[in-house]
């Protein structure tokens, strides 16, 4: 709303517009129906469209327009912010949306299993509930907000707006978004709910990239029981199953040759410990760390190939950065708990190198403790990652010929298209969800190994 | 800079880092302890056992090798013994007949010689009698010639060889 009074007024205020509309003004909505008395949209019907309208074309004049927001100029009435599912195909926008984690468990865009949802805001405490309150409908966008939160692509949201409804639940109409350039000049994404015909601000998702990656301090933080964290239980809760049932067949039957899924199990187990754990590790201490780098590898394995099973949500927990930033934590803090004096030697006062070189080395290997987990962390997100975003790029063709050629030819055309170039990239996918498993573990190992090494001559 | 601002799975979240590694470290917990530990000392059992079974079967095997060699060593020490006693008998055997013959032909010379000493001296004593006798059937002969008188020539001859013919040699 700012944006338009800017507008209005002078061009030449535009830019301290934008930074006041950061710093999150709210008085500038109570101007809102000054500024619009004249366009005869005071209703509260359908006229928050023409709201957006507005709010976007002050986009197109301070020339930060977004591609997908250029049908909703001022002048526009036919279609508002709420028309925006009429769009092209937004494959970009699909596929992000597809691999993210999220606040309800989307099957096939037609089961929506609702999450637990838990909710804190240091200002009003924890917010305890189903998803299923926000009425999630099409692109997992709510249709009813909860105690001041509503659901955005899968995400719960809070609204930081005091003229928004904090208490109980009412009925919200559809998201807007706007770019705008924050102090440091760079593009910055706010998102806005409409209700009653006027828009409210969204805060952030909460993050803590430090807003490095587009998130930064929010007021609100959300400890769900996400998408991710379900299909984590669920790999975890099955992955035990199974082992629980081959290690009682051990215990029941200690001298029969194995059989069934003992035997499948017990040959990647034998396989990570002769092949990683004991070369790596080494014969005498390859025991203590073998759950460790077993639950590793399987955890992992098991999300890759959970994540690739065909309508089952598609979840992308190995593919999200904040999984695999645990997992490096974890293999960072367990290599070097098990670090011994000869690891550490090696690292800060390097043997066997002329004194002027040590300092150096020491600073590389020094970068070197971090940049380990860190390859790890990267690594696996991206590999799975780009893996969910290729097979949904193939996906996404059927819909990109069906807008091309127009109607159900073209969508039929990109079927054929799509359906070899996607096996065929599922089947890539599962090799890629066993080595990067396998990778993953095998780099832990030999940090491991050379964390816990004796070295005899120093 | 548009991606990377709604890129949500790489922004960090607080919920999921939290819920991530409270599962993860429950389920290496509860996996080392009710699963891959057992499975690990299992295994590594099983294949001492198998190990261990290989060594003793080995060693089974070495050992009937060894007895097999010793029965073989017996065997052939037996053999050896068996010719060599043979060898012996035959020697024994072959001496034995020999000096059975020696003794044999020693007694048959003796006896020989015995016998020809008796028959000297029986032929000795033979002729001694014969004279004797000679002498006397002469004397008887003569006796007689002179009693009959000498008739003829004829009856001489006659008497002479009918004194001859009734004369017998022992």
């Amino acid at each position: 709303m700012q944006m338009v009074q800017a507008q209005q007024s002078n061009t030449q205020d535009l830019k301290s517009a934008t930074q006041h509309q950061l710093n999150h003004d709210h008085s500038g909505h109570d101007h809102s129906g000054h500024d619009h008395s004249g366009h005869d949209h005071s209703g509260h019907d359908h006229s928050g469209h023409d709201h957006g309208g507005h709010d976007h074309s002050g986009h197109d004049h301070s020339g930060h327009d977004h591609g997908s927001h250029a049908g909703h100029g001022h002048d526009s009435h036919s279609s508002g912010p709420c028309g925006h599912h009429d769009g092209p195909y937004d494959p970009t926008g699909t596929a992000i949306h597809h691999i993210s984690d999220g606040n309800v468990y989307s099957i096939l865009d037609a089961i929506r299993i609702p999450l637990p949802t838990f909710l804190y805001a240091p200002d009003k405490g924890w917010d305890f509930f189903m998803s299923s309150k926000f009425h999630i409908g099409h692109h997992e966008d709510g249709h009813m907000s909860y105690n001041g939160y509503v659901m955005h692509h899968g995400s719960a949201y809070r609204v930081v707006d005091a003229g928004f409804p904090m208490e109980g639940s009412v009925a919200h109409d559809c998201f807007t978004k706007k770019t705008v350039k924050d102090a440091k000049g760079k593009d910055k994404d706010i998102n806005y709910v409409m209700y009653n015909g006027k828009e409210y601000k969204l805060d952030a998702r909460s993050t803590f990239d430090a807003g490095l990656l587009g998130g930064g301090i929010t007021s609100f933080y959300d400890y769900s029981i996400s998408k991710n964290v379900l299909s984590m239980i669920l790999v975890a809760l099955l992955l035990f199953f199974l082992f629980r049932k081959a290690a009682k067949a051990y215990t029941r039957n200690p001298n029969s040759a194995p059989s069934g899924l003992q035997n499948v199990l017990e040959t990647v187990f034998m396989f990570i410990r002769d092949e990683v754990a004991i070369p790596f590790i080494g014969e005498k201490k390859y025991m203590k760390f073998l759950p460790f780098l077993m639950s590793i590898f399987f955890f992992i394995l098991g999300l890759n190939l959970w994540g690739q099973v065909p309508f089952l949500g598609s979840t992308n927990v190995t593919g999200n950065l904040t999984f695999t930033m645990v997992l490096a934590i974890i293999v960072f803090i367990v290599v070097n708990i098990n670090g011994n004096k000869d690891y550490w030697k090696h690292i800060f006062w390097m043997p066997g190198v002329p004194v002027f070189v040590k300092p150096v080395l020491a600073a590389v290997e020094g970068l070197g403790l971090f940049i380990k987990p860190l390859t790890l962390m990267l690594r696996l997100a991206g590999n799975i990652s780009a893996g969910h975003i290729a097979i949904l790029s193939f996906i996404g063709l059927i819909f990109i010929f069906g807008d091309i050629f127009g109607g159900i030819g073209g969508n039929v055309a990109g079927t054929f298209m799509s359906i070899p170039l996607t096996m065929f990239m599922m089947a890539l996918e599962i090799i890629v969800a066993f080595v990067q498993a396998f990778v993953f573990t095998i780099l832990t190992a030999s940090y491991i190994g050379a964390a816990t090494e004796e070295h005899e001559h120093h | 800079m548009i991606f990377l601002i709604s890129f949500t799975p790489f922004q960090p979240t607080f919920g999921l880092a939290f819920w991530s590694l409270v599962i993860f470290l429950l389920f290496w917990a509860l996996m080392a302890k009710f699963a891959f530990g057992p499975i690990a000392d299992a295994l590594q059992k099983r294949e001492h056992d198998i190990q261990g079974s290989i060594d003793e079967a080995k060693k089974a095997r070495q050992e009937m090798s060894n007895m097999k060699a010793e029965n073989d060593k017996l065997l052939a020490e037996a053999r050896e013994e068996r010719t060599l006693m043979l060898n012996e008998a035959k020697e024994q055997k072959n001496k034995m007949i020999a000096e059975a013959k020696e003794q044999a032909k020693a007694e048959a010379t003796k006896i020989m010689q015995t016998a020809q000493a008796e028959i000297e001296s029986q032929k000795l004593a033979a002729k001694q009698s014969l004279k004797a006798e000679v002498g006397t059937m002469a004397l008887d002969i003569a006796e007689q010639v002179i009693r009959k008188d000498l008739k003829n020539d004829s009856s001489q001859v006659d008497l002479v060889n009918n004194l001859v013919s009734n004369l017998k040699l022992n």
